[in-house]
């Protein structure tokens, strides 16, 4: 393969990766922030610790551990053998299940600031209107979130798209399966094959600022005129 | 329009505070829940909107919307209620129309009446220009003005209103005023009004219930409100009456408008209003003084007979606060202890009260 064939299916897989995991952390964070920003439980000071995890901890020592559970022996492991889905580890699922993880708390974080910042009155106004506290939801608290949920969405894309270490101890590098820009990048380094990490490199700066611009000019948008 | 009254029977246990309040509330006419910060009064108005849950019964008429011993708990978005906040609380994602639309949207009815409820609300509160304005960019008064229209939109069996002013400036205050005193004329909801403003009560009210520490201090009619000990002592350099009357005739000469009143009428300010138009008047304590004859000679020409009522001692003890019966009216009085030796004024003595000013306020 040429190097360049190498380097677009790492780009592609870096983005099917990114996509795939910012919906799920989409779809798993709201519910999860919904229920931070309201509850008064105990296990909320636990549960935010855990969230926030992933943001302390060198990526080496998830992946690490992550990879032990999804292995033959551990817990994830055993259960999706005997489930007969085989071992998520070093395959791309895997490499899925390591970036929502990582990249938890950049998601929970934006949504439930913006639905702390809501405070409880729009829901109180939306309840003497008639709306049922599902519609409440989906009509009020949604859209007035939207600045979080976008901030949240473009950190968690920007997030796996740059990740390396968990990537590299769960997916293990292996070419159309697990390797994404940054593991081919490294891949090319090590290789001495400059020039070609180089190219990579470039355009992973490129991507990267104008992904905060587009965050930056969103959220302008979102917070000042609505439609 | 419901005809039973509305029953309220809470009870409410916090570190700092208790309410234990059990009343009843005419079915129509505004009636306002009036004590100083910290009362209970818009928990009351709170437990009522089921958005908080105190122990006790709450019945809007023959719907009960609480009752623990059957245990009954309405969800606020069962209650068919309009709630005005002390903050607008526009939607901001929504523009005016979808904002009065959001309530609309939930109701079962036909296109045709949901059409007519917002037409209604629209008119009533003058906001037929701001409809494609977003929420953003309207002054607080309009805002204000938008969140009771979208209450009203949902044609409400009741409309609860927590301090809906207290938020504005003054220059905005005036201008939402006539639009609440609009409200009073021609809704034929009760309403629930909570303020801690002398001024609102004097302008909206018709029943008022006092609110101290969570229990409640005086309840009645306007009339009978402003003459309690407990809302004479509350008011304290603010104590007076209210008047509803209608104008007689307008003078133009002397730029005054005459109101009957009591056994007499009163001279007020000319401020434009027909003559015939039902109007408000306020007379404070402060500004009426008793003689024992009708002098001629004086520069305070409104000169009203009637009979001392009672006499309240007042907080400082050179101070009293007289009642005067003028025929169906009462007026109140503030003088000194001394004056009243001096005149060997008694209850039931003969007087006349010397209104040195009254200030229309509708």
């Amino acid at each position: 393969m040429t190097p360049s064939a190498d380097s677009g299916h790492a780009i592609l897989l870096t983005l099917q990766l990114a996509v795939i995991t910012m919906l799920i952390l989409l779809l798993l964070a709201t519910p999860l922030a919904w229920w931070l920003a309201r509850t008064s439980s105990k296990w909320r000071g636990v549960i935010i610790a855990m969230i926030t995890l992933p943001l302390v901890l060198p990526p080496t020592v998830l992946g690490f551990y992550i990879l032990l559970s999804l292995g033959p022996d551990g817990w994830v492991g055993t259960l999706t053998q005997s489930l007969g889905l085989g071992l998520l580890s070093f395959s791309f699922t895997g490499l899925v299940i390591g970036s929502v993880i990582f990249s938890l708390p950049f998601a929970v974080y934006p949504i439930l600031y913006a639905f702390e910042m809501l405070g409880s009155r729009p829901l109180e106004v939306a309840a003497t209107l008639r709306a049922k506290p599902w519609d409440a939801f989906f009509s009020v608290a949604l859209p007035l979130a939207k600045p979080g949920l976008l901030t949240a969405a473009v950190l968690t894309f920007a997030h796996t798209v740059g990740e390396f270490g968990v990537v590299l101890m769960i997916g293990g590098d292996i070419p159309g399966e697990t390797r994404v820009v940054a593991t081919q990048i490294f891949g090319y380094v090590e290789a001495m094959e400059y020039e070609a990490a180089h190219r990579l490199a470039a355009l992973m700066v490129a991507f990267s600022f104008v992904m905060l611009i587009a965050l930056t000019r969103l959220r302008k948008r979102a917070g000042t005129a609505l439609p | 329009m419901s005809t039973s009254p509305i029953f309220l029977q809470l009870a409410l246990q916090r570190a700092n505070f208790h309410l234990a309040i059990n009343i009843t509330v005419p079915p129509q006419g505004i009636t306002v829940l009036f004590g100083p910060s910290g009362s209970g009064k818009t928990t009351v108005l709170r437990c009522i909107a089921g958005l908080e849950h105190a122990s006790g019964r709450i019945a809007i008429g023959n719907e009960v919307w609480q009752d623990d011993q059957r245990q009954i708990f309405v969800p606020t978005w069962q209650r068919e209620l309009g709630f005005v906040f002390q903050e607008a609380s526009l939607f901001e994602h929504l523009d005016v129309r979808r904002n009065l639309e959001f309530g609309l949207n939930r109701l079962r009815i036909d296109r045709q009446a949901a059409r007519g409820a917002l037409d209604d609300a629209i008119d009533l509160l003058g906001i037929g220009s701001l409809l494609d304005r977003s929420t953003v960019n309207l002054s607080g008064g309009e805002k204000q003005r938008v969140a009771i229209a979208r209450a009203l939109v949902t044609q409400p069996k009741i409309l609860l209103l927590d301090e809906p002013l207290a938020s504005l400036d003054v220059a905005r205050r005036k201008e939402i005023l006539p639009w609440l005193e609009r409200l009073h004329r021609e809704l034929q909801i009760p309403v629930i009004y909570v303020t801690h403003s002398l001024d609102e009560l004097a302008r909206l009210a018709d029943h008022v219930v006092m609110l101290d520490q969570g229990r409640v201090s005086a309840i009645g009619n306007l009339q009978a409100i402003c003459t309690h000990p407990v809302m004479a002592t509350a008011a304290g350099d603010e104590a007076g009456v209210v008047i509803e009357s209608r104008i007689q005739r307008i003078d133009h000469d002397f730029h005054l408008a005459e109101v009957s009143f009591g056994n007499g009428t009163l001279w007020v300010r000319d401020g434009g209003i027909e003559a015939g138009a039902p109007i408000r008047l306020r007379i404070l304590a402060r500004d009426v003084s008793l003689a024992t004859s009708a002098h001629s000679s004086s520069t305070i020409q409104n000169l009203i007979p009637g009979a001392i009522e009672s006499i309240t001692n007042e907080a400082h003890a050179s101070q009293a606060l007289v009642t005067v019966r003028c025929g169906e009216a009462m007026l109140l009085s503030r003088v000194t202890h001394r004056a009243l030796a001096a005149l060997q004024l008694h209850t039931g003595s003969p007087v006349w009260c010397q209104v040195k000013s009254a200030a229309l306020i509708d």
